[in-house]
């Protein structure tokens, strides 16, 4: 059964229809990488799936809990859910250990001792246990993000959103946040990336989404994909001939 | 005819200056209390109570506090409700202030990046956990200057009280004006003292301001 289902999932933005029906299902454990040119509507299904943005038509069913706009059921939804954000987001008026705890003592009601417990499990998860009392302005941005990482895990998520998570990192701190998503991949976490890393998603991802105006555009395996591309739009997006 | 020395020109005003200490507080108190209300409801409230506050705010900013205070005087004497001056001079006050903290409380949290309201949300938090935990923390930081400098404007709106009566400072400067005929004199000195009470509201703000933009410097 799969994690993940995106059933026929119509958005538009005013008269600008974003997700033209797309569907796609996860499978536990799946690392799924979605490409594909900017406006192309990669962010917006990421953020649908996490109910950031509500959705038209269609469904998405995430381990049986259906997505419905009211609060009960998106909290439900994002308790199942973490998503990591391009500009990390964290909360920049507490530490990199207040960040991870916040949510486990607000949300799940986690007695402070135990979430602190858990806040550094998850912050040497990601190694950055010497940093608990840091706040995020004395991190660098990989490290902010490795933080951001921790905090959605602290909430024991059954997947994954990451949303260009590498894109606002300068290059040489591209790889130690990459370094974590793999590992998070080889311990079989449920994954879906938006991503413009390609040689990431061909290396870890188990499938690769090309998505064109709207639509899912190619699906397949990342070798099959990033090797055989079938259509024009692809092999333009690839760059190759 | 008595003859009024400096010394009590200066014992009556600064005995209703008092009053006007007392009507800045309640009006500024009270008007934080109302204006927090409102900015729940003008941000996240449902779409009715959204409208609602909004129409408030623009009523209470788009009026004059002279009428505000003669409607709550008058207003409510027209349905045969006897409203003391002092009551009909707090609730004004507490109204109006509240419409302009709201508004301005508001312009601090919107000031606050829509992406910590997204990572809250994908935490699973709801609207009030936000506020309280992750919004409000931050915005209280960029809101102090601003609400310590709109108090001056509380502390001098409370002078208008005197026109239905309230004998705050104002009201006392006219009144003994009429006993002693020394304008300047007693009007110099109510206007030293309502600047003896706004000048260190205004130079705090400044410092605050100072203060947090070194706060700021890392960013």
């Amino acid at each position: 059964m799969s994690l993940i289902a995106i059933t026929e999932v119509k958005k538009r933005f005013g008269d600008n229809e974003v997700l033209k029906g797309i569907s796609i299902d996860v499978a536990p454990g799946e690392v799924v990488a979605i490409i594909g040119k900017s406006g192309s509507g990669k962010s917006t299904l990421l953020r649908c799936i996490n109910g950031l943005e509500t959705i038209d038509e269609g469904s998405i069913v995430v381990a049986g809990a259906q997505f419905l706009p009211d609060e009960v059921h998106l909290k439900a939804l994002r308790l199942k859910v973490g998503m990591i954000f391009q500009q990390f987001n964290l909360f920049p008026h507490l530490t990199a250990g207040g960040n991870v705890m916040l949510s486990q003592m607000v949300v799940k009601k986690t007695p402070k001792k135990d979430a602190e417990a858990v806040a550094r499990k998850m912050l040497d998860r990601v190694g950055l246990a010497h940093k608990f009392d840091a706040l995020p302005d004395e991190l660098s941005g990989g490290q902010q993000q490795r933080v951001a990482i921790a905090r959605a895990l602290a909430m024991q998520p059954i997947a994954l959103l990451c949303d260009e998570i590498t894109s606002a990192l300068d290059p040489e701190l591209v790889a130690e946040v990459l370094a974590v998503v793999k590992e998070l991949a080889a311990e079989g976490m449920t994954l879906v990336m938006v991503t413009h890393e390609m040689r990431f998603a061909r290396d870890v991802c188990s499938r690769v989404v090309f998505m064109h105006q709207g639509r899912v555009h190619e699906i397949g395996a990342p070798e099959d994909v990033f090797s055989n591309p079938r259509t024009p739009e692809l092999r333009q997006f690839l760059g190759v001939q | 005819m008595t003859e009024f020395s400096f010394w009590d020109i200066l014992r009556n005003l600064l005995l209703a200056a008092r009053w006007t200490v007392v009507l800045s507080l309640v009006s500024f108190i009270g008007g934080g209390i109302v204006g927090a209300a409102l900015l729940f409801l003008r941000i996240g409230g449902r779409r009715g109570m959204q409208f609602l506050s909004r129409g408030y705010i623009q009523l209470f900013q788009g009026t004059p506090l002279l009428m505000q205070l003669f409607l709550a005087f008058f207003g409510l004497g027209l349905f045969g409700i006897d409203v003391p001056a002092w009551l009909a001079a707090c609730v004004a006050l507490i109204l109006w202030t509240a419409a302009f903290l709201a508004e301005i409380w508001r312009g601090c949290v919107e000031s606050i990046a829509k992406g910590q309201w997204e990572a809250s949300a994908s935490l699973g938090m709801g609207y009030l956990q936000q506020m309280r935990y992750v919004i409000l923390p931050q915005a209280l930081k960029v809101a102090v200057p601003p609400t310590v400098g709109f108090s001056v404007q509380v502390v001098k709106g409370t002078a208008l009280t005197s026109i239905i009566g309230f004998v705050e400072l104002s009201k006392a400067g006219s009144i003994v004006t009429n006993a002693t005929f020394q304008p300047f004199t007693v009007y110099g000195l109510v206007a030293l003292i309502y600047f003896a009470l706004c000048w260190p509201l205004s130079k705090s703000s400044q410092l605050l301001e100072r203060k947090l933009n070194v706060a700021h410097r890392n960013h």
